[in-house]
């Protein structure tokens, strides 16, 4: 188990210097200048290479990297450009922001999702599997953003029982997802942002679970006499590492790819921070903000896949 | 059975109680103006704001205040230049190049710093001396254009300051209505850390700053010791909250989030009409238009830039606006004392068609550079696409390229002849004569200096704003300005579209705004009823 922990580990290494590049890369290869933004349209050329130059931009590109990649590596993710603040902090705590919502979003999901997958294989063909695929489809074609603005014309501006945008009357600053006055902010982002995982997943436990109940294993333990629930609980462990998989890269997804809700909502999460960062070109704040993304999806994946091998052994074996 | 029963108790009760805790009110001992900016993140406070004009309106000239500021005060007349911190200014008589200013008395920055003579020099040296210790290089950037006409500044005693120009500039005090004063005393005491300065900002504004959480809310109080009584905030908390997208702002402000929301979708604004909500829409000197390029085929031709004037439908565009823009046929509006009687292109596709005819450019291939969004940009991407179709019915055949803003302001930057383009949509602020007439149409400010993106060169033009800039008597100088302003209109020098009406809706409970005429606009008459 070490072994396998230990080599999994190592494979990280080079994933991530790669995403370093390539974020990099990217984010240079986009078009426009990042001091644009922050010159008078009116400025002058010399105004602007002054700027280039006091935020290092002027070098060779191969240079910025090899010093941006320096800092990375003792935890300095450069100053943002446009708060005059250390990126990290920044990212960490939108990070932490969107990592809770995420977290109960794919948790909510997972668990509605095991619910409706085994009540479909466990009575395929039945009214309540139709159902239950037609909420998957549902949720899995429905763009959240879109879910996103009906939810707020409907709880918010014609039902008024929700707020429409932010992260607490306060700010996020004297959040507590323990407060009701607070918490009811993250309802309508945490139900759109689930409704996607939860049809996935759903599919996908379905699918896994009435083929596990069409196998011989099934039929012996209902041959020795156990309850229906004793043999669906049997059958549920058996798809635990696909449901696992599943979690993980729909947290994944949901860390990254939030970007639309949270802009909608207006949410002060790693998605919204990253829809800021490309608006006003600041390429601290955007590599920064790409390459934890990047990194927390590599680390969710990697513990995912060792959770998967301590469940199912033969996973390590392969 | 049982179990349903209590289970549907259990329901009723929870969302009995759901609703009636979202709908509790919650006590409000203070008045606050909660702004829906359409920005994508709060502007900078320090003295120099970006984001455009948004970031001067919200984090600029609340907290901050410049030798002679905007009368945003009425809204029947462009807004004009009246004191500030300086009460007068006036030319030397034995000097054309030097302006005396004469500071104001009395006022103190909100951490008790005086203003005076020392610290109006000390702010200059902020973007002038790179060797100053409190020189900063992205204030410089921002904000260092205003004081590119400035040769040095003098203190003549402890509240005049003597500003030598580089060449006679009679439309200087112009330039010190957008140039921020700071409070010195904050960035000594931070020993010239502008990083801990941006936690403890001071300017002299109607507003003091209290608290910010980045990227969600810049607050502000009223500072009630305000030199100007008139302009003493009449509420107690100014908040300003980013949020570019423009179904949220109209969702938050239905929703009671907001009480003032920056330029509504036009799609929206009945639906907010029908909330109760007010709607104001005032014209403001916006352009939305086409620059062109003049030094290669097709626009270096009259006949083709006329064409394209008389191409467009601009009632089309308006009614597709649903009303908040009206029509341009010029760069300026007609409030502004520049407007003068030029030319005017009506809506004339016959004629377009026998123009682009007599020019020989049928069809005429033109490639235009258009951003997806921006400041002042309206709906960049319905209004372009229904520009191409009304210009492609006369004869054009018209290539849309579509950007993001940054990379738009980079191509104004580079000016045309560094792109591919024959012209840009890219909106303008001509709020005063430099930025609407001179910097538009003198062949000095072509590329590398701003704003004459087109290469746009007229030896009478030149002269023309030579002798605007060096004339004294403010009615002699409009006489040449509006001079200058037709001889545009009549070369056809843009493609004129559309002024933008600046809408704004507010919640009921407030009143006292008046929406000036300007890009810039005062919130401390703003009352808030309960």
């Amino acid at each position: 188990m070490w072994l396998y922990a230990g080599r999994r580990m190592l494979m990280t290494i080079p994933i991530l210097i790669g995403v370093s590049i390539i974020c990099f890369a990217l984010v240079k290869i986009a078009p426009g200048d990042p001091v644009q933004n922050l010159l008078s349209p009116t400025a002058s050329a010399a105004d602007a290479a002054r700027l280039r130059a006091a935020y290092g931009l002027d070098k060779p590109v191969v240079l910025q990297y090899l010093i941006w990649i320096g800092h990375v590596c003792v935890g300095d993710l450069g100053m943002s450009i446009s708060d005059k603040t250390p990126v990290a902090g920044e990212v960490f705590e939108a990070l932490g922001h969107t990592l809770v919502i995420a977290v109960i979003s794919v948790s909510i999901a997972l668990a509605l999702s095991l619910i409706f997958g085994v009540i479909g294989a466990y009575r395929a063909g039945a009214v309540s599997d139709r159902a239950v695929t037609a909420m998957a489809v549902f949720g899995i074609s429905v763009p959240p953003f879109w879910l996103a603005v009906v939810l707020v014309i409907f709880f918010s501006v014609n039902l008024g029982w929700l707020p429409a945008t932010g992260m607490g009357p306060n700010g996020s600053e004297a959040f507590s997802y323990f407060r009701w006055s607070d918490f009811k902010y993250a309802v309508m982002p945490i139900f759109a942002l689930a409704l996607p995982p939860l049809g996935i997943m759903t599919r996908t436990t379905r699918s896994s679970m009435a083929e596990i109940l069409n196998q011989d294993f099934i039929l012996t333990l209902r041959a020795k006499g156990l309850s229906e629930a004793q043999v669906i609980r049997h059958a549920l462990v058996n798809i635990m590492p696909q449901a696992l998989a599943m979690f993980g890269l729909q947290l994944g997804y949901l860390i990254g790819g939030s970007v639309l809700v949270e802009t909608v909502f207006t949410w002060p999460g790693t998605g919204y921070l990253l829809n800021k960062a490309v608006l006003t070109r600041d390429i601290p704040l955007l590599q920064g903000t790409i390459l934890v993304l990047a990194a927390v999806f590599v680390i969710i994946n990697l513990a995912v896949d060792l959770l998967q091998s301590l469940i199912d052994p033969r996973l390590q074996r392969s | 059975m049982r179990f349903n029963e209590i289970w549907k108790v259990g329901f009723a009760l929870g969302t009995a109680a759901f609703v009636s805790i979202s709908l509790a009110p919650s006590a409000q001992a203070e008045s606050v103006v909660r702004v829906a900016m359409t920005a994508a993140d709060i502007p900078d406070y320090t003295g120099a704001p970006d984001q455009g004009y948004e970031g001067f309106r919200f984090a600029g000239y609340t907290l901050y205040d410049t030798l002679a500021l905007w009368d945003l005060s009425h809204s029947d007349r462009a807004a004009d230049i009246v004191p500030g911190l300086a009460t007068s200014w006036r030319i030397d008589p034995n000097d054309k190049q030097k302006w005396i200013f004469t500071l104001r008395k009395g006022v103190t920055y909100h951490d008790g710093c005086p203003w005076n003579a020392d610290s109006a020099i000390w702010n200059f040296k902020r973007v002038m001396d790179t060797k100053a210790p409190q020189y900063n290089t992205r204030h410089a950037g921002m904000i260092g254009y205003t004081t590119s006409s400035i040769a040095s500044v003098d203190k003549i005693d402890d509240y005049t300051i003597g500003i030598h120009t580089k060449t006679p500039d009679s439309l200087f005090p112009y330039e010190m209505a957008m140039f921020f004063m700071i409070s010195n005393c904050a960035v000594d005491k931070v020993h010239y850390d502008w990083n801990e300065y941006y936690k403890h900002p001071s300017g002299t504004g109607p507003y003091k700053f209290d608290k910010v959480a980045p990227h969600e809310r810049l607050e502000l109080v009223k500072n009630d010791k305000y030199w100007n009584p008139q302009r003493i905030p009449k509420h107690d908390r100014l908040v300003l909250i980013p949020m570019p997208e423009a179904s949220t702002r109209a969702a938050a402000l239905l929703s009671g989030q907001v009480n003032f929301v920056e330029a509504p979708s036009p799609d929206t604004i009945p639906r907010l009409k029908q909330a109760g909500m007010q709607i104001i829409t005032v014209p403001y000197p916006h352009n939305w238009d086409y620059m062109l390029r003049f030094d290669i085929p097709p626009f270096n031709d009259i006949r083709v830039r006329q064409a394209a004037n008389y191409a467009i439908n601009r009632q089309d565009m308006v009614d597709m606006l649903q009303g908040v823009a009206v029509a341009a046929t010029q760069t300026l509006i007609s409030t502004q004392p520049w407007y003068g009687h030029p030319v005017v292109y009506d809506y004339n596709p016959e004629k377009a068609k026998a123009l682009l005819k007599e020019a020989g450019c049928l069809p005429c291939k033109i490639k235009i550079g258009i951003s997806t969004s921006g400041s002042g940009q309206m709906q960049p991407l319905p209004m372009n696409e229904l520009v191409k179709e009304q210009l492609e019915a006369v004869g054009f055949k018209v290539e849309l390229a579509p950007m993001d803003w940054n990379a738009l302001i980079g191509v104004f930057f580079g000016g045309a002849k560094k792109s591919d383009f024959n012209g840009i949509n890219f909106s303008m602020a001509p709020i005063d004569p430099v930025q609407g007439i001179l910097e538009k149409w003198m062949s000095k400010y072509a590329p590398p200096r701003c704003c004459n993106w087109g290469f746009f060169k007229d030896p009478k033009m030149d002269q023309l704003g030579a002798e605007a800039t060096s004339e004294f008597d403010p009615v002699k100088r409009n006489a040449l300005l509006t001079q200058m302003n037709e001889l545009a209109v009549a070369d056809a020098s843009e493609v004129y579209i559309v002024h933008d009406l600046n809408p704004r809706a507010l919640s009921p409970k407030l009143t006292g705004f008046v929406q000036a005429q300007s890009w810039f606009q005062d919130l401390t008459p703003i009352v808030v009823r309960p």
